[in-house]
């Protein structure tokens, strides 16, 4: 049988890795072949670009080598899929290699689109990659005050993401003996404060004691980079000295060339994990079109359960479980104080008050990921 | 021609329907209609408020056994 696993982020890393110790015998006595394609060759730790963002990380601390995360016996190519033929059970690569499979695992992830906002690019700090998250530290580093506006692109990657920068933000004007100079101003999609209703009662209360303001109904139509003004879709606007962005997000181009599904996003099974009418197809991580969190955790739990499915079809010829929408974030409340929030597809997180303990286990996870991708955690 | 999309967004605390909503309504064209399913019954109040905020057409909601069906139109 030949397993094919298009992707080597956290979904697709944990996924092989995993899959390679269950099927350790198989995959010796060659009757089991587990191949990934990646884009590059290096794993970034997307969760550090935050602390990037703040000075708090170095840039080369967020890397390892992706080969030295994989079992031995995965036969690891960087060369990514340029068509998927999935009528044939089959791939091409950027090299025009063809690579064919039993059962395929896509998991290619998603990219930020800060382009489908006009200005965005050109009037805003963002931290959702190497480059623009060391460009936020130095435009943070030299600001001296002022309006701050947060926005928030959709869909978009962490959805915890919006309120952890909101108190990063607070924690490091205050440490540089400036807050006072700054208006900070938050402003969402929906009626709320965060999506998750929970997370939202809790962040609220803590927004009125920071002294940061927040506008709700807020989707980010425009940027005036030359005004420094923000736009919405809802009518109003923000004059800002300094603007903050979630960008928008969209799953990758070759997910949309091949008109796998709209948005970059695959239709996909909510328990199975499979792709619609296509048994042999998982997808994992980003590329799903679920209602579930796009994190690295979602794609973990995901990866365990297609892991542990594939390795049963193999033994036994059938899939033991269902994906029951677990969902676990680290929830940064600040630069010394975090939470978190856990969750499935029928029980809503239960927040606890954060306190310095859960912050410095987050910290502890900024290393433990590393172990954790490779399956072993 | 105007298409009709079904968003499941049943059993979900994050994103969420109305996240969900906002995703798909940005990917459709102008005159589509879309139909949120959703379990939670804030959505039968935040969709509309957020509906006629933006400017686009609130078309009904109908709760069908535990979940809510509310159908909307992208105007612009």
């Amino acid at each position: 049988m030949r397993i094919l696993v298009v992707g080597g982020g956290t979904g697709g890393t944990i996924l092989a890795n995993n899959l390679a110790r269950r099927l350790d015998s198989e995959i010796r006595s060659g009757n089991i072949r587990l191949t990934m394609l990646s884009a590059s060759d290096r794993h970034m730790y997307q969760p550090g670009l935050l602390y990037v963002a703040f000075g708090q990380m170095m840039p080369d601390q967020l890397y390892r080598d992706q080969a030295s995360l994989l079992e031995p016996c995965i036969d690891f190519h960087v060369d990514p899929v340029e068509q998927f033929q999935l009528d044939q059970n089959r791939v091409r690569t950027k090299s025009g290699k063809i690579h064919e499979y039993d059962v395929l695992v896509i998991a290619t992830g998603s990219r930020i689109v800060p382009e489908q906002v006009p200005g965005l690019t050109e009037g805003a700090e963002t931290f959702y990659t190497e480059e623009s998250a060391v460009k936020m530290f130095k435009s943070l580093r030299e600001f001296q005050g002022g309006k701050v506006g947060v926005v928030v692109g959709v869909p978009h990657k962490c959805p915890i993401a919006p309120i952890e920068v909101v108190f990063s933000l607070h924690d490091y004007f205050k440490a540089r003996g400036i807050r006072d100079k700054v208006k900070l101003k938050y402003h969402y999609p929906i009626g709320r404060i965060h999506t998750i209703e929970q997370v939202a009662k809790w962040a609220k209360p803590e927004f009125d004691r920071l002294g940061v303001e927040y506008e709700t109904l807020f989707n980010v139509k425009e940027v005036d980079a030359k005004n420094r003004i923000v736009k919405s879709e809802e009518g109003t606007e923000y004059a800002y000295d300094l603007l903050i962005a979630i960008p928008p997000h969209r799953g990758m181009e070759v997910i949309e060339k091949d008109e796998l599904g709209q948005g970059g996003w695959i239709p996909t099974d909510r328990y199975k994990l499979t792709m619609n009418g296509r048994d042999n197809v998982y997808v994992l991580g980003d590329t799903t079109n679920l209602p579930v969190s796009k994190t690295g955790s979602a794609a973990h739990f995901q990866a365990e359960a297609i892991a542990e499915n594939i390795a049963s079809i193999v033994k036994i010829g059938a899939p033991v479980r269902d994906y029951d929408g677990k969902v676990y974030c680290f929830i940064e409340a600040g630069h010394d104080r975090a939470t978190y929030a856990m969750f499935n597809y029928l029980n809503p997180p239960d927040l606890k008050p954060p306190n310095k303990s859960m912050h410095w286990f987050k910290m502890a996870y900024n290393q433990m990921y590393w172990t954790s991708v490779r399956g072993l955690l | 021609m105007p298409e009709n999309k079904v968003i499941d967004a049943r059993n979900t605390f994050c994103p969420g329907p109305l996240m969900e909503l906002i995703t798909y309504m940005k990917q459709a064209s102008v005159g589509d209609t879309l139909e949120l399913l959703s379990t939670d019954q804030g959505s039968v109040a935040d969709v509309p408020e957020w509906i006629n905020k933006v400017g686009h057409e609130m078309i009904g909601s109908e709760k069908v056994g535990e979940v809510w069906h509310i159908k909307v139109r992208k105007t612009k």
